[in-house]
């Protein structure tokens, strides 16, 4: 049909990184379009919207403070998904893995008596271990009996959000003037300390920014890596070259879940202080991440960049709401948006348009004695 | 006698019922065919000859409306013709019968050949059918019975199904791509007769192969593919197997070296009543024993799906036998992992290289490290040495000629032989004790296939055992000390290739025990 035209579609053998990037970089910009149409709708005037967004969030200080604290379980469960998905481990899981991190760090926050210097690391390796381990037995099941771990991962995460509702309603059940449930308040001295008078707690950050670099390492540098990107590329080479696929997906659900868990410290022992209710803990991050990491595309340290996009997708939704009357669902309108349009765009990535039918040509066989 | 390959002059044109001028097709980075012209006449076979990689499949998916020509033309008795879709081929006239067959396995004969087809009554067409089936069976010499389920006949067997559908279907012109490559000589030899007698009744038949000896027998003309073009165009009259030759391989191929020394008594490999389920848990392996010496080249032939796999597999860990032992040189390795057996010295140069052998989305460096990443000097502790890396990289490209534009190339861009060459630069830079060689030239070109021929003769000189499973006869006789055949599990013997014969071999693969005369049947699982 496009021959008509004097042209035809050529499949693209390796995608080049640079249009990787002009091609996602095109297709958020059309979703922000699309979200500019829809405050049409809601009567207001686009360009009003995103000026005042654009205003609140990142030219203002504490609002950019705000963007950055939306980002920051974003950026840690972000690389952790970034690090599965390699492996072709789809882990939807991370909702939950950062609650079971929540829970892990409120229950030493409450119960365990340590001194304030051991508590608060104490808080982040509990909760990264929580988060693993609420990996763990879609991780198990997925590598013994090969059942879906999208169905799996996803199934935990309500599994998770009952025990919280349970531990916040029942044993942990605090004082409350508000009616409102949620658990006592932690100790001050175990309160993340935050950037001056902002609300943003830069120890999670440093632990995100450092998490990034540890996954471009261990992809990288380390075997274990090696062994994750073959699994992930090439499951039938991987058996050839007798990678234990046990072995590295137990690890791997280690650092993916567990980074999801130290988002989950992050937003209790840095925001709340005390454990909440599941959808106050995570806005839908765990949700989220999995567009972080889609974004990303394999590349941990990208998985900070479109982190904080979608901290500040996040945080201009909050803006909607205050600002300019718009429901903040609009968050997850415009996150949704962006989802489709990425994966609208793949389709431009694979093949690119070629004018004629006279194409240039190359042999790739080349003889050799 | 041969003719320039020129564009077929008018007066050929319209006594052929088919003819193809200069069709050219492009795929990224490649041109298969190359302004090719071919013809065909009614009651003629005309076999198409060419290596694997010549052009030969794109062309009749061109004819069977799968791809559409980028320049050239298609004519049906001098009339232009545009396919759009195999439905439009099928409609005017044209039947393909594929290398691996479309047949629902479940279904009878007859369901499967009443699939698709027009002009049945809409309640019970089956039933009509299998008078239909039955009479044209018989007269071509396709006898099969409709009501036989497809997966409980051999392979031999569903070919003729296959023919048959595409005669029912009203084909004037019949397209057998490589249709040798699932049967056993015997059944050849009755493919070849039923070939003769559809030629009697007018039809016409394009023969695609990369056999000579066959094309020899059975074709009237023979057209020689060469990298996507048409290199020559012979009549059978005036040919030779050697023209043919020399028009399918072009370069002069050096020698092979004579076998030099004589293997050593002692054994790099034996197996000991070895048996291996399949992934069905069907027996795939019953108590095979046999033992491959150092410094020698054992080849396994047999049709594919007779256990050759299995056997593969439970030598390089992929796949473990339930009863019987497994010694490299002296040591019980039964029940190693892939990794164990690598470790222990097995080299395995897979089948499926593209899928198994390489990662495609890797560079060639990573590949080039795939098994031995672990170890030093690649590996220090939990890291890897990619410094270390590079320079094995750089040299194993420099020593096996990979042509590659860089070590830093992803390995899916590289052409078939030169994955090869990476395979084999990686499995033998170890030392092995065992070779396990599973078709390892299918698909390769002249001068790779003898780069890999080459390598493998090396390997058997420094004393290595290698095991070479190959589905081509020549291949075997050429480079094996001794053959064993494989059949439905079983093995049916080991001869010694200097004096073995393809009579002999082609009955042990299809069932016929040395000294008896049943005749067996062939292997359903292909």
């Amino acid at each position: 049909m496009l021959e008509r035209f004097g042209y035809r579609l050529e499949p693209r053998v390796n995608p080049p990184g640079h249009i990787v990037f002009l091609i996602t970089l095109a297709a958020v910009a059309i979703a922000l379009f699309l979200t500019g149409v829809l405050f049409a709708v809601f009567g207001v005037n686009p360009f009003q919207a995103y000026g005042t967004i654009l205003n609140k969030t990142l030219f203002n200080f504490r609002g950019f403070t705000e963007v950055v604290r939306k980002a920051i379980p974003l950026i840690l469960a972000g690389v952790g998904l970034v690090l599965a998905f390699r492996a072709q481990f789809w882990n939807i899981g991370a909702e939950g893995q950062i609650l079971a991190g929540a829970v892990a760090a409120s229950g030493f926050a409450l119960f365990v008596p340590l001194p304030p210097f051991l508590m608060i690391p104490a808080m982040f390796l509990a909760g990264f271990i929580a988060g693993g381990l609420w990996g763990f037995l879609p991780a198990l099941l997925k590598v013994r009996l090969g059942v879906n771990e999208i169905i799996t991962t996803l199934m935990m995460n309500y599994i998770a959000l009952y025990i919280v509702r349970w531990l916040i309603n029942g044993p942990w059940k605090g004082q409350s003037t508000t009616g409102f449930s949620y658990s006592e308040k932690f100790e001050r001295a175990f309160w993340l300390p935050t950037l001056g008078t902002t609300r943003l707690h830069w120890p999670t950050l440093a632990i995100g920014i450092l998490l990034a670099l540890f996954v471009t390492f261990l992809l990288a540098r380390m075997k274990l890596g090696f062994e994750i990107r073959i699994m992930g590329e090439s499951p039938n080479a991987a058996r050839y070259a007798g990678i234990n696929f046990f072995k590295t997906t137990m690890l791997l659900i280690l650092f993916s879940a567990g980074a999801a868990g130290l988002a989950g410290v992050g937003e209790v022992a840095g925001i709340h202080h005390r454990l909440v209710e599941p959808n106050s803990i995570s806005l839908g991050y765990g949700y989220t991440a999995i567009i972080v990491a889609l974004l990303a595309r394999g590349n941990p340290l990208a998985a900070i960049g479109s982190g904080l996009f979608l901290g500040w997708v996040f945080a201009s939704g909050d803006i909607m709401r205050v600002s300019l009357g718009i429901p903040s669902q609009m968050t997850g309108v415009v996150s949704g948006l962006i989802l489709l349009c990425i994966i609208c765009a793949e389709p431009f990535m694979r093949y690119r348009l070629v004018r004629g039918s006279s194409p240039p040509l190359s042999q790739t066989e080349t003889e050799v004695a | 006698m041969i003719r320039a390959a020129a564009p077929t002059p008018t007066a050929v044109k319209t006594a052929s019922l088919l003819s193809m001028e200069n069709i050219s097709k492009r795929f990224p980075g490649v041109l298969a065919n190359d302004c090719v012209s071919f013809d065909v006449r009614a009651g003629e076979v005309h076999a198409l000859l060419g290596e694997n990689g010549a052009g030969k499949t794109t062309l009749m998916n061109i004819l069977y409306g799968l791809y559409s020509p980028d320049e050239g033309e298609v004519r049906l008795s001098g009339e232009l013709v545009n396919f759009r879709s195999p439905k439009d081929a099928m409609n005017r006239g044209i039947g393909l019968v594929a290398q691996h067959f479309h047949l629902a396995r479940r279904h009878t004969v007859a369901e499967n050949i009443a699939l698709g087809l027009k002009g049945t009554p809409f309640l019970f067409p089956v039933r009509e059918l299998s008078e239909r089936i039955r009479k044209l069976g018989q007269k071509y010499g396709l006898a099969v019975d409709p009501n036989a389920r497809v997966w409980q006949l051999s392979p031999g067997e569903q070919q003729r199904v296959e023919i048959l559908k595409a005669l029912i279907q009203g084909a004037k012109i019949l397209i057998l791509d490589e249709p040798t490559s699932v049967l056993t000589p015997q059944e050849a030899e009755s493919l070849f007769k039923v070939l003769e007698q559809m030629k009697a009744e007018g039809e016409a038949v394009i023969f695609i192969s990369h056999k000579l000896d066959e094309v020899m027998t059975i074709a009237e003309r023979v057209t020689v593919l060469r990298k996507g073009a048409v290199v020559g165009m012979l009549e059978k009259k005036g040919a030779s197997p050697s023209q043919l030759a020399q028009l399918m391989m072009g370069r002069k191929v050096t020698p092979l070296r004579q076998k030099s020394k004589p293997p050593l008594e002692k054994a790099a490999l034996s197996l000991n009543d070895v048996w291996v389920r399949n992934s069905r848990g069907v027996e795939a392996l019953k108590g095979v024993s046999l033992e491959i010496r150092q410094g020698e080249i054992l080849g396994v032939a047999g049709v594919a799906g007779n256990g050759q796999g299995e056997l593969i597999e439970a030598l390089t860990g992929l796949h473990q036998p339930h009863r019987g032992t497994i010694s490299l040189k002296g040591k019980d390795v039964t029940t190693l992992s892939a990794k164990g057996l690598f470790e222990a010295g097995v080299a395995h140069i897979p089948e499926d290289r593209n899928h198994m052998g390489i990662v495609p989305s890797m560079s060639v460096a990573e590949n080039l490290v795939l098994r031995q990443y672990r170890y030093a000097p690649f590996a220090r502790g939990e890291m890897l040495d990619w410094k270390e890396v590079t320079r094995f990289a750089d040299t194993s490209i420099k020593d096996y000629e990979v042509a590659t534009p860089s070590k830093d190339t992803l390995a899916r861009l590289l052409s078939g032989g030169n994955v090869q060459k990476l395979i084999l630069a990686r499995e033998l830079s170890g030392d092995p004790k065992l070779v396990v060689a599973a078709h390892p030239t299918y698909g390769l070109d002249v001068s790779a296939a003898a780069l890999t021929h080459n390598l493998l003769l090396r390997q058997r000189e420094r004393g290595a055992g290698v095991l070479l499973v190959s589905e081509d006869l020549d291949e075997l006789l050429k480079l094996a000390d001794r053959i064993a055949v494989l059949f439905a599990g079983k093995l049916m013997g080991i001869v010694d290739a200097e004096t073995a014969d393809r009579e002999q071999l082609g009955l042990m693969m299809a069932g016929v025990e040395q000294g008896l005369g049943d005749r067996g049947r062939g292997s359903e699982s292909v």
